[in-house]
């Protein structure tokens, strides 16, 4: 963090201690302590620890930040809160895992406090987080504290002097990434690399699949899904549009690291802020983490691109690829299908509902601080806790983008690409149903590790996709998650 | 004592068990040794079998989190016949598409050398020993044959294979070498000392630890061996990427932690050997090598076949180095049980996490209680002998 922007938070938030935009007020929760259960920091705990201390200084309540390993956080809370051990009041998680915990009862209904509340302004976040992200089953269950949705990256320097054009669909990314690569792209005279993307197994590898995937299987907006029939749910999985998903994907490695198979966010990261990488598959940290002093080479050089799209997409009744028409792909926009994907859904707050109502109501009160524009405009600003935009505030213009040391333009490639994904009606949703860890965590992620090994066929690993899915269905029920399904899905477009 | 002498003249009271004639008091003096230890036993029935037993409700179980606590829907078997058909059956035993000719070569003869070994222990071993061999020659061929079907005819091998070669692959580096380096340091060498201590640190090291600093250390573009991988012409070639350079890069990592293992034991058991016999040896002019065979190794057989058979149910566990090296990668190469059952286990796949753990067990039970039977024991009876 660069001592300006430390200055600036510093300052933000020394004003909003002064300002008590908090909405309780100064020594309500004395003597009271909120466990917060979230990933390790300094990404998303780092900051909930920072903005703790101003909550705790402002009303008393001690915020303590518990940090497991990001596998871990998911059955850490489950267990606590339904072995009645609960001894986590709040829990920091991936939005989409709330359907699991309030499917079980577990996680409190937001509704009353929302209504009661003044400061939190939902008519300013936007509609993607506050009607899919933050509610279940028509109620707000979680409080957005990140934006989270996979795009593509390109180094707008390299692009320019080599004459390419940013790329539009997949087949851009392939071709791109070939003519980059072996190129030196950070002037040190060695050859860097076309393409980087997380493959490690068991980290981050699952989400980019699937922002390949979503252009060429959903085409009818965002309640189409693309992981299953919502009818029925059968997997939409074998079929020529994923297995055409897996080859892009593996032919990527092509043009990548030698170890791209065991590179994970952190390695991939530490690549593209050396300078090492021409297009990259991430969240929306990149170009603010660019800002920060180890990442001279791509300051204000990465691009973004909302997501990129096919011209071919799937006919679900034959399970074959045809052509965008209008019919095919009602959204498409010259030709090409675009689904941005919403991996992961942002980081997003919920309070166990086991616990008694004083600390429900403290416990809201700090989601409710860190979700405001006031705190949340600055942390999305800042490279290292890892929190990007979600709120309309934050996208208007480049203010915001251009004082935390974007170019303007680079700040309007960054808004520009976020805003179009938010405004897509054919956004992506990640998995929102019970089990989503073991239909994407565990089962996804294996069979696509083993044929990025070349240990099986993409053929048998859409077949074996297809019987773990199914057997996860039929062990939560198949009628309860084709219920869950229509919830997740089928709120407000 | 009135009570003593009260109930010594009406036997019909005494407790059950007592000897004619026999007082409570005396009865309780006898089985004080059985009342003593009773709360301990309690203790580590409580605490320790009651876990292992509670676990077998999940392995036999789908278990489902709700507001009210755990919820259990009884399946039977179902999760362990999962791990051998359908699906997971790749996970678990490997791809099974077929035997091959060098799988029938070796199938052929492990059929023959295990029926051999058991045709000739039936007649010198009781009806319980039977059973035992009954066990072991069926885990033999068992394992054997899967062997055969998958490495042995081109196909890939899964999770249980896997934890068999960190096992045996394994042990058999770490004996060599850690026996070796114990060999060394038990001659009179200068700097003896500094050695024993610098050899012994890798023990001390968490095996988390020790997988992050492997990671870093191999790490082919930015580790410290980068400039040597580019000098051999390895730049574009990453270990981590391939299966079986992968699984000795893990053995490779854990070898340099449990080495120090076998060394310490080592070097105590070889500072034990009889100085006399080996001064013997010398005035008559025997070699070093015909001294260490024929003195010094019968001495230490004993102690080898323990430590081993100690590493043996230690490396079986294996998990840290696999899961933070290459999370169990490329694909499921270097996926060891133990990691199998921790990721089904953070999915919250309870009942398949426990029926791998389970799996893991029983070979574990088998694979050791054989070895101590048929090595260990075997060589302690020799050298009492």
């Amino acid at each position: 963090m660069s001592l300006r922007k430390f200055a600036l938070a510093a300052l933000m938030s020394g004003a909003a201690v002064c300002g008590l935009s908090v909405s309780a007020s100064a020594g309500q929760y004395d003597g009271m302590t909120i466990s917060i259960l979230t990933r390790p920091g300094p990404v998303i705990a780092g900051m909930v620890a920072q903005r703790g201390k101003e909550f705790e200084a402002a009303t008393g309540a001690k915020i303590n930040v518990i940090e497991v390993p990001f596998a871990e956080i998911f059955p850490k809370l489950q267990n606590d809160w339904s072995t009645g051990t609960n001894s986590i009041d709040v829990g920091v998680f991936a939005a989409g895992w709330g359907v699991e915990f309030a499917a079980s009862g577990l996680i409190e209904n937001l509704d009353p406090y929302i209504a009661k509340d003044t400061k939190i302004d939902t008519a300013d976040l936007a509609p993607y987080f506050r009607d899919f992200g933050m509610k279940i089953g028509g109620h707000t269950m979680l409080i957005q504290l990140d934006g989270d949705f996979q795009m593509v990256y390109y180094r707008k320097d390299i692009f320019d002097k080599m004459k390419l054009q940013p790329p539009k669909t997949w087949d851009d990314y392939l071709a791109d990434a070939k003519a980059i690569n072996g190129q030196d792209l950070n002037g040190d005279g060695k050859p860097d690399y076309g393409s980087c993307i997380f493959k490690k197994r068991n980290a981050q590898s699952y989400f980019a699949i699937q922002t390949v995937a979503a252009a060429y299987v959903q085409t009818q907006g965002t309640s189409q899904g693309f992981h299953f029939d919502g009818k029925t749910m059968k997997p939409v999985i074998n079929n020529e549009a994923w297995k055409k998903a897996f080859e892009v994907y593996k032919e990527t490695g092509k043009y990548g690291p030698p170890e791209e198979l065991n590179m994970d966010i952190g390695d991939t990261r530490a690549l593209f802020k050396a300078g090492r990488c021409g297009l990259l598959i991430e969240w929306g940290d990149p170009p603010v983490l660019a800002l920060e002093k180890d990442a001279t080479a791509v300051k204000n050089q990465l691009f973004a691109v909302a997501a990129l799209g096919t011209n071919q997409v799937l006919d679900r009744a034959t399970g074959k690829l045809v052509p965008v028409t209008k019919e095919s792909a009602p959204f498409a926009v010259d030709g090409i299908n675009y689904a941005p994907f919403a991996a992961f859904g942002g980081w997003a707050g919920a309070i166990n509902a086991k616990i008694d109502a004083k600390k429900k109501q403290a416990a809201y009160d700090f989601l409710s601080y860190m979700n405001q524009a006031a705190q949340s405009n600055v942390d999305v600003t800042i490279g290292w806790d890892g929190f990007n935009p979600y709120r309309l505030s934050q996208l208007k213009d480049t203010v915001l983008w251009e004082k935390a040391g974007f170019t303007k333009e680079a700040a309007q490639s960054y808004i520009g690409a976020i805003n179009s994904a938010l405004n897509n009606p054919n956004m992506a949703s990640d998995f929102k149903v019970p089990g989503a860890q073991q239909y994407s965590g565990v089962v996804l992620d294996t069979e696509l590790a083993r044929y990025l090994a070349g240990e099986i066929t993409v053929d048998e690993a859409l077949k074996n996709i297809e019987a773990g899915w199914e057997k996860v269905t039929e062990d939560f029920g198949r009628d309860k998650q084709i219920a869950a399904q229509a919830l997740a899905l089928g709120a407000p477009k | 004592m009135a009570m003593a002498s009260n109930t010594a003249s009406q036997p019909g009271s005494s407790p059950a068990g007592s000897l004619p004639g026999e007082s409570w008091g005396e009865w309780l003096d006898r089985h004080s040794r059985t009342f003593f230890i009773a709360p301990a036993v309690t203790l580590i029935l409580v605490f320790a079998i009651f876990p292992t037993f509670y676990s077998i409700v999940f392995a036999l179980s789908r278990v489902k989190f709700s507001s009210n606590g755990l919820v259990f829907r009884n399946v039977w078997f179902s999760n362990f016949q999962a791990q051998f058909s359908g699906n997971e059956q790749a996970h678990f035993l490997g791809r099974l598409t077929g035997m091959g000719l060098f799988g029938y070569a070796f199938s052929a003869v492990l059929i023959g050398a295990v029926g051999w070994w058991f045709f000739r222990s039936l007649s010198k071993t009781s009806a319980i020993g039977l059973v035992g061999r009954l066990i072991s020659a069926a885990a033999a061929l068992g394992l054997g044959l899967l062997f055969a079907a998958t490495l042995l005819s081109g196909n890939q091998w899964g999770t249980l294979l896997n934890t068999l070669f960190y096992v045996f692959a394994g042990c058999a580096i770490q004996f060599v070498i850690g026996t070796g380096l114990a060999f060394l340091c038990s001659q009179p060498i200068w700097g003896k000392s500094f050695f024993r201590v610098i050899f012994f640190i890798p023990l001390m090291i968490t095996p988390l630890g020790v997988g992050y600093a492997f990671k870093m250390i191999l790490d082919i573009t930015k580790g410290p061996f980068k400039p040597f991988w580019e000098f051999i012409g390895l730049r574009d070639w990453a270990w981590s990427t391939d299966a079986w350079a992968a699984r000795w890069f893990v053995i490779l990592g854990d070898s340099w932690q449990w080495i120090p293992f076998i060394f310490i034991v080592m070097l105590a058991a070889l500072e034990n050997v009889s100085k006399d016999q080996v001064e013997a040896a010398e005035v008559d002019g025997a070699s070093s090598v015909q001294i260490f065979r024929d003195i010094t190794w019968p001495q230490i057989v004993p102690v080898a076949a323990t430590v081993i058979l100690i590493r043996m149910i230690e490396a079986f566990k294996i998990v840290d180095l696999p899961n933070i090296m290459t999370a169990g990668g490329p694909g499921i190469a270097t996926e060891s049980m133990t990691l199998h059952s921790v990721f089904l286990w953070r999915a919250n796949n309870m009942g398949d996490s426990a029926a791998v753990a389970y799996l893991l067990l029983i070979v574990t039970v088998v694979v050791c209680s054989s070895f101590f039977n048929y090595v260990v024991l075997s060589q302690m009876r020799k050298a009492h002998s």
